[in-house]
């Protein structure tokens, strides 16, 4: 097989002639956004719902209300606990039964109505894709403008995953028709609330 | 190798009923005008396809260098770096990768690379069983296909044809044809493989020098079950992916999505850094296959800069006529007809003339790639190197003769309006002799032409 | 002000009355205009197919032609197009170069040299729907491009609207390609077809009576499809509409 010399060289045999200088990144703020409405929003644009609550509990009993058929729950997040614990878990797989996945995000992003997920805040990382739905919390003052502030907010040292997700999964592969809950999360449901220490 | 006859092809498409090809250009026409309605919410837009390009264009200039650091920061996170020249390294080296760790099944979520190297026959031809996990791929897989579009592979294809082909080959009722209840069972027969897949394979939309990681964007978040269950994950990364910093991110993100079907961004924008925990590894195979090649190509080069959001098949009315599959390759529609002759002069030397040089592509391209421009370039390459049409060639070497002497011109001019006037309907409209008169009426040579009118009534006053 | 006539080939023989239109409105505008007689074509439809060797004659016969002129004007979008942006099958010696850089449309020459603001002789009572072709659009800018944030202008539709009587009708694709795209109209005859078709269909579901367009290329490709359909629509030239005639 080849090698990074190899493919160096090859490279380098090719390289144009004119160089292009790296340009200046500006990172696109716009004064007096309120960055919550932007992302409540958008999060509505791509199919999820959010709900300020004063407490856990409130969050819930709203999911109950939603989904009163969900059986097995299971939380990364210690201020909610599931019916199954993660710590139960040998295998990744083994979330299969999810029915409602619980994760405090580390933070949101107003344009787009995405939050931002590591193994950090996943635990077992298939927690966020195969559960049928999600149950998100999120500081409603951990929520950055777009995705220029976002980038420069994360340290992609203090983790081996990210990802940026933006309401539930979804497909129109067939015949362009749109259709929620795709291979990951049915619906996705964001609680506004302050970490409980 | 037999050239592809894309305007054969094509030909079939529109003809095949009335329901396909309106069918396809009124979904990619949609997609096109959802693109603009997306762009038209960003007041920074134009600058930001500026900035893209020039990344891109910076990157590219400086491959060398960007390759090496995405190699060194990657190998520092645990991640095997791997390296292919062509295709058939990429094939064996998966191969290799999953055989010492005895990974006989096997998930993947979308790689046109992966395509390109047509790792799926390799790999099923060694007894690896390999499950597309996207569904429009997955609808390909089942039906025997190359995926038609970049970002939606099975957009030829109507509902009534999926559920068909559903029935066919996963059971379900014969009569269920909505669409929802389709993927729903496609979400059900896919599940189980990915708890049971001994690997994952995935692609790679951007890979991040500064940091080692490399990015996937998928909607249906296949790419994060593809790499969160097994314990084996396989990144092919074409060497063109490189974007030098973590910032560069935000400008592709806020780009892709929008480009390609008009949403702010795709549901899942997946980040890998490394292998997930102890007992788990990531391996990452960064391939060539000519793109070294197309670097050193001075009219071609900037074609490397794309980024695969298909904006420019949606825009091109000749695809959306076409379907992908006209094309006979990999990549279609516009970027198709300009990278795949690098690919085979031969085989795809009609693709740059399958065009009307509308230039509709150029212009939605969020890295200013100057695809039109590139197609003119390929069709002199063409002519040049003897692949493009000789009977093209040498009626233009007649006529070459006669728009070089302008009596000889005026002469066929007066030959054209008689040879018309005295040429029978039933032969002037032959439909093998005249492509024109198919199914249009030929225009009317005049009698008099304006010269003539000029002589009679400004010269000679 | 010293303006060359540029006759395309397909105007001679096809649509004089264009060229008339195009030397009487220039006329009247007090525009000195002088016909090069030996002129035939500009050698696009070699250009286009990247057949470089078999336009070079064509290219070199235009610009000797076309010597000594401040300006050289020319009712067809395309062609211009090609003199100005591709003429690159000769040797670029200034001549050339000052030919390639005076060659206008007819509509910008209008817009842009002129600067006209009336037409007071032209009146012109239909329902129009405007058709400006890729060339002009994405090659000379006489039209924002849709594809771009950018702001709206259509040169065409700022001449027409100075003719009494004209009403101009937007399509649901005004500049989606028609698909006449040179030799492409008969090397890729069905697609090229399918293209015309849905154009002309765009015109009758807005009711529009007459497609007036600074490029009768695409019009000639256009009305042999509105022919063969029975389409009841007229294409007419720009020039003819300013100039109040010939039809």
């Amino acid at each position: 097989m080849s090698s990074l010399d190899e493919i160096l060289a090859a490279i380098r045999q090719n390289l144009p002639a004119q160089k292009v200088a790296y340009p200046e990144l500006p990172s696109f703020e716009k004064q007096g956004t309120n960055l919550k409405d932007q992302f409540k929003v958008n999060l509505g644009l791509a199919g999820g719902e959010s709900y300020d609550v004063e407490s856990i509990a409130e969050a819930q009993e709203i999911m109950l209300k939603n989904l009163p058929d969900t059986r097995v729950s299971c939380s990364a997040a210690p201020e909610w606990e599931g019916t199954k614990s993660l710590n139960a878990i040998a295998h990744p797989r083994d979330l299969d039964d999810v029915d409602l996945g619980i994760i405090r995000a580390e933070f949101g992003v107003a344009e787009m109505g995405m939050i931002w997920l590591t193994e950090n805040s996943l635990k077992v990382n298939s927690l966020g894709f195969l559960s049928q739905h999600l149950a998100i919390l999120l500081d409603p003052d951990a929520i950055t403008e777009n995705m220029h502030t976002a980038y420069s907010d994360i340290d992609f040292q203090a983790s081996t995953y990210g990802c940026f997700v933006m309401g539930p999964s979804a497909t129109a592969d067939i015949g362009a028709y749109l259709v929620r809950g795709a291979q990951g999360a049915r619906s996705l449901t964001v609680f506004f609330i302050k970490e409980t220490k | 190798m037999s050239k592809v006859r894309v305007d054969q092809n094509a030909a079939d498409f529109i003809y095949m009923d009335d329901i396909h090809q309106p069918t396809h250009d009124k979904n990619l026409w949609n997609a096109r005008m959802k693109r603009d309605l997306a762009a038209s919410g960003i007041p920074e837009w134009e600058q930001m396809r500026d900035l893209a390009s020039q990344i891109k264009e910076h990157t590219l200039t400086h491959l060398d260098q960007y390759v090496e650091q995405f190699v060194t920061e990657a190998t520092k996170r645990g991640v095997i770096v791997h390296f292919a020249k062509d295709d058939i390294e990429h094939n064996q080296t998966v191969y290799d990768i999953l055989k010492s760790h005895n990974a006989t099944k096997v998930v993947k979520s979308k790689s046109m690379l992966q395509e390109e190297c047509e790792m799926g026959a390799f790999l099923e031809a060694r007894g690896i069983e390999m499950i597309e996990t996207d569904l429009g791929e997955r609808i390909q897989q089942l039906s025997g296909e190359m995926p038609s579009h970049i970002v939606m592979p099975a957009i030829h294809k109507t509902t009534a044809d999926v559920a068909e082909l559903f029935a066919r080959t996963i059971g379900t009722n014969p009569d269920e044809d909505d669409p929802t209840q389709l993927t729903e069972a496609m979400r059900n027969n896919a599940r189980p493989k990915f708890l049971e897949a001994h690997a994952g394979l995935t692609g790679a939309n951007f890979a991040i020098a500064e940091t080692g990681a490399f990015v996937v964007c998928t909607n249906e978040g296949n790419a994060d079950l593809t790499a969160s269950i097994p314990p084996l994950h396989i990144a092919s990364i074409g060497i063109e992916k490189i974007l030098p910093k973590t910032r560069d991110l935000a400008l592709f993100i806020r780009l892709l999505s929008r480009s390609a079907l008009g949403t702010p961004a795709t549901r899942y924008t997946s980040h890998f850094m490394g292998p997930r925990e102890t007992g788990t590894e990531m391996h990452i195979v960064l391939t060539d296959n000519g793109r070294s090649r197309r670097l050193g190509m001075e009219d071609f080069w900037r074609s490397l800069k794309c980024i695969r959001c298909g904006a420019c098949m949606n825009t091109c009315p000749v695809y959306r006529r076409s379907g992908g599959l006209a094309y006979g390759a990999t990549y279609s529609g516009p970027i198709g007809i300009i990278i795949d002759p690098t690919f085979d002069e031969s085989k795809f030397s009609e693709l740059p003339f399958h065009s009307s040089l509308c230039g509709s592509c150029s212009e939605v391209c969020p890295v200013r790639i100057n695809i039109a421009e590139q197609i003119g370039l390929w069709r002199q390459r063409m002519v040049n190197i003897n692949e493009s049409s000789k009977a093209l060639h040498y009626a233009f070497g007649a006529v070459e003769k006669v728009f070089a002497n302008p009596k000889l011109f005026r002469l066929a001019e007066k030959a054209a309006y008689y040879g018309m006037k005295l040429t029978p309907n039933w032969l002037l409209y032959n439909t093998k002799l005249n492509a024109w008169g198919k199914h249009r009426e030929l225009p009317e040579i005049k009698k008099e032409t304006f010269r003539d009118w000029y002589i009679k009534n400004r010269l000679k006053k | 002000m010293r303006v060359g006539l540029f006759i395309p080939c397909y105007i001679d023989a096809i649509y004089p009355e264009v060229g008339i239109a195009t030397l009487e409105l220039l006329e009247r505008l007090g525009v000195e205009v002088v016909v090069p007689l030996n002129q035939t074509c500009c050698g696009q439809p070699m250009g286009n197919e990247g057949d470089q060797k078999n336009a070079a004659s064509s290219e070199q016969l235009f610009c000797d032609n076309f010597e000594g002129f401040d300006y050289i004007v020319g009712p067809a979008g395309s062609c211009v197009k090609h003199v100005r942006m591709h003429f690159d099958a000769i040797p670029q010696t200034e001549k050339v170069k000052h030919v390639r850089k005076t060659t206008y449309e007819l509509v910008e020459f209008l817009t842009d040299i002129l600067k006209v603001k009336e037409f007071p002789w032209a009146s012109y009572k239909h329902k129009v729907a405007i058709h400006n072709s890729c060339s002009a659009i994405r090659g000379l800018h006489i039209q924002s491009r849709s594809e771009w944030q950018e702001p709206y202008f259509n040169k065409t539709e700022q001449l027409l609207t100075m003719v009494e009587g004209v009403t101009i009708k937007q399509i649901t694709r005004p500049d989606e390609c028609c698909g006449f795209g040179g030799t492409f109209c008969v090397t890729d005859e069905a697609v090229s077809v399918k293209m015309g078709q849905d154009k002309v269909a765009d015109y009758l579901n807005h009711e529009v009576d007459c497609i007036v367009s600074p490029d009768m290329s695409c019009l000639m490709h256009q009305e042999g499809i509105a022919k063969r359909g029975k389409a009841p629509i007229k294409f007419v030239h720009i020039a003819q509409v300013l100039n109040n005639g010939p039809f």
